[in-house]
């Protein structure tokens, strides 16, 4: 029994439908964002072994691209739920939902 | 065979920590189970040969990511109970509806076909560091240049949000 590439994107799809359910489901913005980051990590599971499958580099270098681009949202949506934290001593979405500044 | 043990064990543990992430009522237990996560993802990413990409997603996403993650839930604080009850009417079983649907329709696209396109004939991939920097600064030097550009302003955007205070009317002397 070897493992083909196509386990490794069903594995993926999995994590990925897990990440969409801790969107849907919690109500607590960091773990909200922690699901974001793990649909992330399912999408680049899936980069690497479709270049396997095709034996291509460019699933690689996609995945180095995904990252940095995830790092940056990492420091732009932990700044914003600090601050939001900071005005309404609150994590949870539900409470931030009046959106009247 | 050694891969499908891997591919086995740490795929329990990859759904394991995926799972634990969402259920967990402290948040610090759902960064310990996506950190726990992440590692499996990186022995998927040595069994694929994309050695690089595992030793990054080891620093990046294991290390600062989860770091940072850490210290938020630190600063915003852990021993707040949270409520978890739902206010919108049907958002839980319409989200696992959806869930389930969404998941059922990947699998049905994954068993037509898990990828299209040509298949390289040459050599396997194989993700070394060498490899990697030819590809990373020949074709894609130019994305490489604006990823930078990229960190540089949401690092100046994170700094923003964190100096300015909330009072609209002082704002800190930078």
């Amino acid at each position: 029994m070897t493992v083909t590439p196509g386990w490794y994107m069903a594995l993926a799809a999995v994590l990925f439908v897990i990440g969409t359910g801790g969107i849907l489901l919690r109500r607590n913005a960091l773990v909200m964002f922690m699901s974001v980051e793990l649909m992330l990590n399912a999408v680049n599971l899936t980069f690497v072994a479709a270049g396997r499958q095709l034996n291509v580099l460019d699933g690689q270098v996609a995945v180095f691209f995904v990252m940095v681009v995830a790092a940056a949202e990492v420091v732009v949506g932990l700044a914003i739920i600090v601050a939001v934290f900071r005005r309404r001593q609150t994590a949870s979405v539900d409470e931030l939902s009046e959106l009247r500044g | 065979m050694a891969e499908t043990v891997l591919f086995i064990i740490f795929g329990i543990f990859a759904l394991a920590g995926a799972v634990i992430m969402v259920w967990a009522r402290n948040p610090v237990y759902s960064a310990m189970g996506l950190m726990l996560t992440m590692f499996s993802i990186a022995v998927f990413y040595v069994s694929n040969s994309a050695h690089f990409v595992a030793a990054v997603q080891v620093i990046i996403y294991a290390g600062a990511v989860m770091t940072l993650f850490l210290f938020v839930i630190m600063l915003i604080g852990v021993d707040k109970a949270e409520n978890r009850s739902e206010n919108l009417p049907v958002q839980r079983p319409l989200a696992l509806t959806l869930i389930v649907l969404f998941g059922a329709g990947v699998v049905v696209a994954g068993r037509l076909a898990w990828t299209t396109g040509v298949r390289n004939p040459l050599n396997p991939v194989n993700g070394t560091v060498e490899a990697i920097g030819n590809e990373l600064f020949r074709r894609w030097l130019l994305p490489f240049e604006i990823t930078a550009l990229l960190l540089i302003v949401a690092a100046a955007g994170a700094i923003a949000l964190a100096l300015f205070t909330d009072d609209d009317d002082v704002e800190v002397d930078a």
